[in-house]
């Protein structure tokens, strides 16, 4: 049935087109119904997990695990699972470890990824061919595999429970010079060769002109190097056993398994944890649905 | 014809040469010095731990250093005769067949849903994909929630409709599927972005002449839109398959790899082994079978995307 009535032409969709162009995704037909309800099931079936964690954030512990279960707080919001875990638990210092770490990594993975992506794009050197092979085959390695070898790597170094070692092994980026390379091919060279004609040195013409033309890709790369920084677990739960060096994903990790069961101060602290990057998210929507549409750049 | 062009009288280029030189060198001298902070950390955070991990797996290294002798092909002739290998490996590949298959479907259905027109863009865009935002811990937090036998809203749900409470992360029956449903929650967005980047760049054209045939909806979508769709599902099947067969945090998290190892990716064997184990080089002799896996998975779709733009 639904094939027949997606297979009515047009007719009623002119009606839905005031201005008289009738595009063919306009208008209401039974099968746009359908749709839409497909649609609303689904994404209260993605919504659903993420309001009752919120909720139960806002119960007391007492609240949380009363049976029969009640989705609405019974005895009212409460921001005390809040103030628990702020005032008493490590999240504010894991928070802190999480910031710190995943903006050195994206700074870092920025810079080196943009001045390896430039001389690339830009510099006719000797090996640059092979440099540019070994760097793209790289991404077939899984970090998961170096997790052994990295970890005896830092022993080695001194790193292990430090900031350094947490931050380091995360700034090869091989995707992200690839794309940023591609991304700087496409600038017309005339625009640098003006300046190089002015005497103006390579590194400024990478500040002053290259840059503010990247922008968009620079910004996009930034978000997800990020994201992903911030989100890591494996790596950082490998390196840091000390509380106090732990980042965010592994703290909670680490108190859920030493504590279990206090189910509003869990869903508080998973709210917390969550929170910046849904701001994120809502600052750089564009970027990231861009970023991944154009390019699968999380997907590496 | 063009080699001969190419190369311009002798005379020009002995004068020429001193010059030339002295740039080129310069050249590489710069193309270096820009690569060189990212050459330096490919190298030594990447590059040096892939050899290191090899030779680790062909000696008896342990992470107190004791007996850190050469082993020859032992640990790999070990990893082939030990269960937990081979019970662990067969939980990866069933994960990433479990999960696979959902992420790429549902993913296409969506978008094929949302690119419909149906307004609220926005809003569809962000329930499906927010998700994929958030780290792994808290996902695990959120869906054992869910799970929870007695006060989870699951099975809270389903005794609406008279269903028993299910033990899910306590059944090896269906931990391995609540750990997939918890998958497939978190990053179908993903998925569904590349497809509805995908459907939105096929050119109008295509409908609009099959129109003028007189196709319908149904057989546009099955003539122009699958097909058209090819090469992205291809995409995606293959970066879910790796992705999959990567998994660690949400099981480790949830299930701890249990009940009774029934869940246990190969990846947190590594990790027993090598961190709780000790035992560094039989640590890096799973992980390196397990890379083959994946070196595998990624030439199998080589050989298919060069078929493809051959054709």
């Amino acid at each position: 049935m639904t094939a027949q009535t997606l297979s009515h032409p047009a007719a009623t969709s002119q009606a839905g087109a005031p201005s008289g162009t009738a595009r063919r995704r306009r208008g209401v037909r039974p099968a746009r119904v359908v749709a839409f309800a497909i649609l609303v099931v689904l994404a209260l079936a993605w919504l659903i997990p993420v309001l009752w964690a919120v909720l139960t954030s806002f119960k007391t512990e007492a609240d949380a695990a009363a049976f029969p279960i009640s989705i609405w707080p019974t005895q009212g919001f409460t921001l005390e699972a809040f103030r628990t875990t702020l005032a008493e638990g490590m999240v504010p210092r894991w928070a802190w470890n999480s910031l710190l770490t995943s903006t050195a990594v994206t700074v870092i993975t920025v810079v080196i990824s943009s001045l390896a992506g430039y001389a690339m794009s830009r510099f006719d050197f000797a090996g640059r061919r092979m440099l540019l092979a070994v760097t793209v085959a790289s991404i077939m390695i899984p970090g998961q595999i170096l997790i052994v070898p990295l970890f005896q790597q830092m022993l080695t170094f001194n790193l292990v429970d430090t900031y350094w070692g947490i931050i380091l092994p995360q700034v090869i980026a091989a995707p992200m010079v690839f794309i940023l390379k591609k991304f700087f091919d496409q600038i017309p060279r005339e625009l640098e060769e003006a300046a190089l004609m002015d005497g103006a040195s390579r590194l400024r013409i990478l500040w002053q002109i290259v840059v503010p033309l990247s922008r968009p890709i620079l910004g996009a790369v930034s978000i997800f190097v990020f994201i992903g920084a911030w989100n890591n677990f494996l790596w950082p739960f490998i390196v840091v056993n000390k509380a106090e060096l732990m980042t965010l994903p592994v703290g909670l990790q680490t108190v859920i398994s030493a504590y279990g069961i206090q189910y509003a101060q869990n869903m508080a602290q998973a709210v917390l944890a969550a929170l910046p990057l849904i701001v994120v998210f809502l600052f750089f929507q564009r970027q990231i649905i861009k970023g991944i549409s154009t390019t699968g750049i999380a997907g590496a | 014809m063009t080699a001969q062009l190419g190369t311009p009288p002798r005379a020009l280029t002995e004068a020429v040469r001193p010059e030339r030189t002295r740039r080129r060198r310069t050249e590489n001298l710069r193309g270096w010095i820009y690569c060189a902070p990212f050459a330096l950390a490919f190298i030594l955070f990447l590059v040096w731990p892939t050899i290191y991990g090899l030779w680790m797996s062909f000696t008896g290294r342990s992470l107190t250093g004791a007996n850190s002798s050469w082993l020859g092909v032992e640990n790999y002739v070990e990893a082939f005769a030990d269960p937990e290998v081979w019970s662990s490996l067969g939980n990866t590949v069933w994960f990433t067949v479990l999960s696979t298959i959902p992420l790429v479907l549902i993913a296409l259905g969506i978008a094929v849903l949302v690119n419909l027109g149906i307004p609220g863009q926005w809003f569809w865009r962000l329930s499906f994909f927010l998700p994929f935002l958030l780290a792994s811990t808290v996902v695990s937090l959120f869906w054992k929630w869910l799970f929870n036998p007695q006060l989870g809203l699951i099975n809270d749900m389903l005794g609406n409709f008279g269903i028993p409470p299910v033990a899910w992360l306590n059944d090896p029956n269906t931990a391995m599927h609540a750990v997939v449903i918890t998958t497939v929650w978190w990053t179908i967005g993903f998925n569904f972005l590349l497809y509805l980047a995908a459907l939105q760049n096929i050119p109008d054209q295509l409908y609009e002449a099959a129109s003028l045939d007189g196709a319908g909806s149904w057989r546009k979508f099955v003539s122009i839109t699958l097909p058209q769709l090819a090469p992205t599902t291809v995409l995606v099947g293959v970066l879910q398959i790796l992705a999959s067969l990567k998994v660690f945090d949400q099981i480790y998290q949830m299930t701890g790899g249990g009940p009774a190892g029934a869940t246990r990716p190969i990846l947190q064997y590594v990790y027993e082994v090598g961190f709780t184990g000790y035992r560094l080089g039989y640590a890096s002799a799973i992980s390196y079978i397990f890379f083959f896996l994946i070196i595998a998975v990624s030439i199998v779709y080589s050989v298919i995307a060069a078929r493809r733009t051959v054709k």
